[in-house]
């Protein structure tokens, strides 16, 4: 039995607390990724896009770790930067303990090897002038696995069975399928190098409900069955309460809340955690849970509001909140929290509520 | 009911054996291109076609009843008889025998004019489109420069400034060419390059040359087999109204434009003197046609039927 | 049952593709009574956004096709109008809105010139006075400064906002029937939870009926007194929300329910998932369309397709509530 389905037993999950007994996976520190933008000719100053801005965090081995937050908030530009498949302005990514941002040529290429991602959209990751077999082959044929294209075949038939193709698919093109069985080539070609961390972006927005419940069994089964880490970036609270043992909540590209998953689903702390949360609609009538409807839209990434990124929606915004930036604090049992008032007000203003 | 399942089993070991011994008789992207091009009959035959009409060019002196440029003042602007099928010109030079060699200057101007400007408006356009940023402005700068002129005119000069001549003919249009080329594969490139399968094979640690040759080209390779299908029959009529202004292919060597240049004088006298190599022309143009689109259908799998 | 205002009788909108021919939409019947919200659910590729299409007449003709049924508008059968009159109709008296609100709006012109022209078009109002109740419009959907707004172009505004104006623009001539078209799939959770309070508070305000299509049972929960499921171009079930939400008696709606993960209950164990995927048009089983993927099918299932009957003060296309299903083997 693998270490992933003990920990999933004993209802114990590893977060902040456990890293004494293990070294983590990866560890991300300060990371920040500005995007220039494009001012007019005249103008001198320099604006940017502040689409991560210092986020840290730690990843066990086979944990999962949910990024939730709104489009615009810098979730997939956060997961991304951690592969460097968009180069960090700034930052230090500990992978295994090895520096993964001064890593290059041959050392890179076999970290990367160990490093996955799973996107969202299946129709625009699968390369068009592929068939299935190549596809899956790509990763082993990059890093040059095998000598023999037996090997290389033996082993995509085998990660075909394990994500459910059928094998009789082998020479179809990905046009010929849809869309949840897209996703698992996606995936299929994610775990063929046998990873330790897969990004998981977005993976089942795209599909229709039936097929989101098969691809996320699929994907916690084959986290038992080989005990990969995953960073599982979505928008959707319920999914990501599904697959995570912890979970950061983003906004703007700050981390404004992260905790292990019951903790922070329990209790909610951070104002915006508590409005996603009381937001998604459930397939259940008169509910009697009460609605935090935030006013407004999301300020522009370019001009980010003073003091807390979040007080121009915040239902319970002070003066305090537009001058000073709250810090992440640590509230106990390692959860995190970045306003002024968590902990200061009333306990469960709404997670009394969102139970209800 | 069990013995169905058994049989299903077994069906799914015989893939399973197929895809290990040989993949399923998959032959690579390129394979199995050709194997698609190959059940379209139009497009394989305009294949033969060229392939004919190359010929033709190669082994023109076996094939000619005469020497192009022999002069038979005997029989100036002779009718079609026995002796010469397509009648002979002003100077009773043998029709047939100039529209077969006029094969070898139009064929050769049109796929080598469109080979050279192809490599370079290929290459250029994709490295400014794959590296962007200052590399592109470069690029992008001089593809204005060549683009400000209008197309026959700037043949015109280069052909002045060089000299006329086969060589210098073969610079002048695929200078004239490359720039839309460039520009094409420049777009192609930009687009492909943001694809999600592109941005796996580099998570998957791929190197350039790789993301090129498997993820790039063949994504392009449509847009370029179209652009040089109908970039060659171009250059076939480009070399045509060159030579119809008199700055082309030079008598007495023969071409298919220089002599419907030099007919237009005895269009109504002698009709099939310039109908001839207008025949000939419209003949290679849509069989480079045709059988461009063939190619471009069967590099698409979603074309597949 | 209150009055209707649209009833659709039998519908079949089939299209004839190079593969066969495919009945998107397959006899559908259903009626939307005056000041009441009924929900289309379903997954993609079921119909639901065919048969909105149809009503409209929007459907492309061919390869489309409108090969029988009714559609009773206030008295009168929309499929008999002309293309002039089913015009006036659309926009005027019913209204739609769309799931993607960029490309529902005319990029090059400003949302007040897309709101005027409407007006001026439907209500023949002169430009002076459409420019005042499109204003007035903006306001009642909550765009803040909405004067501002009026002379921006779509590309200005946010995703929230643009669907807000097509709202505005969609109820700007105070039409019978709205017709949403999955309209918060595209927003994010704090925004649709604001468009979705909007399209309750408009309705109660205006008295419009609305059809509520959409994949998301969450906001058919929200919205819907009726509810229809719909799957492979049939109704499956057909109840009040009240009653699916309490009771989902079709295997399918059932299905759907369960495999969304929750918010509360446990989270350890797998969800539980409708397997395979919805049969392609040209392999659609013999009998009912679900039993491949149906739990609790039998013989019989396999065999014909059930009928939309009515059971426990609902409708249902399902044998588990008929008579046969006690008789029939399960082998």
């Amino acid at each position: 039995m693998s270490a992933a389905s003990n920990i999933r037993r004993n209802g114990r999950r590893p977060g902040m607390n456990d890293t004494m007994s293990k070294d983590p996976l990866l560890e991300v520190n300060h990371l920040k990724k500005l995007f220039p933008v494009k001012s007019g000719l005249l103008s001198r100053e320099k604006k940017f896009i502040r689409a991560v801005d210092d986020v840290s965090f730690k990843l066990m081995p086979k944990e999962t770790l949910g990024v939730v937050g709104e489009s615009g908030c810098g979730k997939s530009t956060m997961g991304r930067s951690v592969l460097r498949l968009i180069q960090p302005t700034e930052g230090e990514i500990l992978y295994k303990g090895k520096d993964f941002m001064k890593a290059s040529g041959a050392e890179l290429r076999k970290m990367r090897s160990d490093m996955q991602i799973i996107f969202q959209d299946p129709y625009a990751s699968l390369n068009p002038r592929m068939t299935v077999g190549e596809v899956i082959a790509e990763p082993l044929n990059i890093q040059k696995t095998y000598s023999s294209k037996e090997e290389t075949r033996e082993h995509v038939l085998e990660a075909m069975k394990v994500v459910g193709i059928n094998p009789k698919y082998y020479n179809r093109y990905p046009h010929e399928f849809s869309g949840g069985q897209r996703q698992r080539i996606g995936i299929a070609r994610s775990i063929v190098l046998h990873p330790s961390l897969i990004v998981c972006d977005e993976p089942v927005s795209a599909l229709d409900v039936s097929i989101q419940s098969q691809v996320l069994n699929l994907l916690r089964d084959l986290q038992e069955s080989m005990g990969m880490a995953y960073i599982f970036i979505s928008h959707n609270l319920s999914v990501i309460r599904h697959i995570s043992d912890r979970v950061m909540v983003m906004y703007l590209g700050h981390v404004v809340e992260m905790a292990d998953k019951d903790e922070l689903f329990k209790d909610p702390l951070h104002p915006y955690t508590q409005a996603l949360m009381s937001a998604i609609p459930l397939p259940e009538r008169h509910s009697k849970r009460k609605k935090i409807i935030l006013q407004g839209d999301l300020p522009s990434p370019v001009n980010q509001p003073s003091g807390c990124i979040f007080h121009t929606r915040c239902f319970m915004a002070q003066d305090i909140c537009s001058k000073e930036k709250p810090e992440l604090r640590d509230m106990g049992n390692g959860h995190m929290c970045a306003c002024h008032f968590c902990g200061k007000m009333e306990k469960g203003i709404c997670g009394e509520k969102l139970q209800g | 009911m069990s013995k169905n399942i058994f049989r299903f089993f077994n069906k799914q070991k015989e893939f399973e054996q197929d895809i290990l011994k040989n993949g399923m008789g998959y032959s690579g992207f390129y394979g199995d291109s050709f194997k698609r091009l190959k059940k379209n009959r139009m497009a394989m035959f305009c294949a033969m076609l060229l392939i004919l009409i190359i010929l033709v060019a190669v082994f023109a002196p076996v094939l000619a009843p005469y020497d192009p440029t022999y002069q038979d003042y005997s029989a100036v602007l002779a009718s079609p008889g026995p002796a010469h099928p397509f009648g002979t010109d002003e100077y009773g030079r043998d029709i047939l025998s100039r529209i077969i060699y006029g094969s070898r200057v139009s064929i050769s101007i049109g796929i080598v004019a469109q080979v050279v400007a192809s490599l370079v408006g290929v290459t250029l356009g994709a490295v400014a489109g794959y590296y962007g940023g200052k590399t592109d402005s470069i690029i992008s700068r001089i593809m204005e420069i060549f683009q400000a002129f209008p197309d026959l005119i700037f043949a015109m000069a280069i052909m002045t400034f060089m000299g006329k001549g086969v060589l210098n003919l073969f610079i002048a249009l695929g200078l004239l060419t490359w720039v839309r080329t460039a520009r094409m594969i420049r777009g192609s490139v930009m687009q492909l390059k943001e694809k999600e399968y592109i941005e796996a094979s580099r998570a998957n640690g791929a190197t350039t040359f790789w993301i090129i040759t498997k993820g790039l080209i063949p994504n392009c390779l449509s847009t370029i087999i179209v652009l040089v299908t109908l970039g060659i029959p171009n250059a076939i009529m480009y070399e045509a109204s060159l030579s119809f202004l008199g700055i082309g292919i030079q008598p007495p060597t023969p071409s298919w434009g220089n002599m419907i240049s030099a007919a237009q004088t005895f269009i109504s006298y002698r009709p099939l003197y310039s109908i001839m190599p207008g025949v000939a022309i419209m003949i290679t143009v849509i069989a480079f046609n045709i059988f461009g689109d063939g190619l471009r259908d069967a590099l698409d799998p979603k074309l597949k039927s | 049952m209150g009055e209707k205002i649209l009833e659709v009788k039998h519908l079949k909108t089939y299209f004839h593709t190079d593969a066969g021919l495919s009945k998107a939409v397959n006899d559908v019947s259903f009626s939307v009574e005056k000041k009441k919200t009924l929900g289309i659910v379903g997954e993609s590729g079921c119909g639901k956004s065919i048969t909105s299409l149809s009503i409209m007449g929007l459907v492309e003709i061919p390869p489309g096709q409108i090969a029988g049924g009714e559609i009773i508008f206030e008295g009168e059968d929309l499929l008999k109008k002309s293309e002039k009159e089913m015009s006036e109709i659309r926009g005027k008296k019913i209204a739609m809105i769309f799931q993607e609100p960029m490309t529902s709006l005319n990029p090059v012109f400003t949302v007040g010139q897309q709101i005027t022209e409407a007006l001026m078009l439907h209500e023949k109002l002169t430009k002076s006075e459409a420019r005042k109740k499109g204003i007035e419009m903006l306001k009642k959907v909550k765009i803040p400064l909405a004067e501002k707004r009026f002379d921006e172009y779509p590309h200005q505004l946010s995703g929230g906002m643009r669907q807000r104006v097509m709202i505005a623009m969609a109820l700007c001539c105070n039409p019978d029937l709205l017709i949403c078209d999955e309209p918060t799939t595209a927003l994010d959770v704090t925004i649709q939870a604001q468009i979705l309070e909007l399209i309750n508070e408009l309705k109660e305000e205006t008295g419009t009926s609305v059809m509520m299509i959409t994949h998301d049972l969450g906001v058919i929960a929200e919205v819907a007194d009726d509810v229809m499921v719909m799957y492979a171009g049939k109704v499956v079930e057909y109840a009040t929300g009240d009653q699916i939400f309490e009771k989902p008696m079709h295997p399918y709606t059932h299905g759907l329910m369960s495999c969304i993960p929750k918010l509360d209950g446990d989270d350890t164990k797998r969800l539980s998932v409708i397997e395979g995927m919805v049969p392609s048009f040209d392999e659609m089983p013999k009998g009912c369309a679900f039993c491949p993927r149906c739990p609790e099918a039998k013989d019989i299932c396999r065999q014909k397709m059930p009928k939309l009957a009515e059971a426990e003060g609902r409708y249902v296309r399902c044998f588990k509530y008929t008579q046969e299903w006690e008789e029939t083997g399960n082998e």
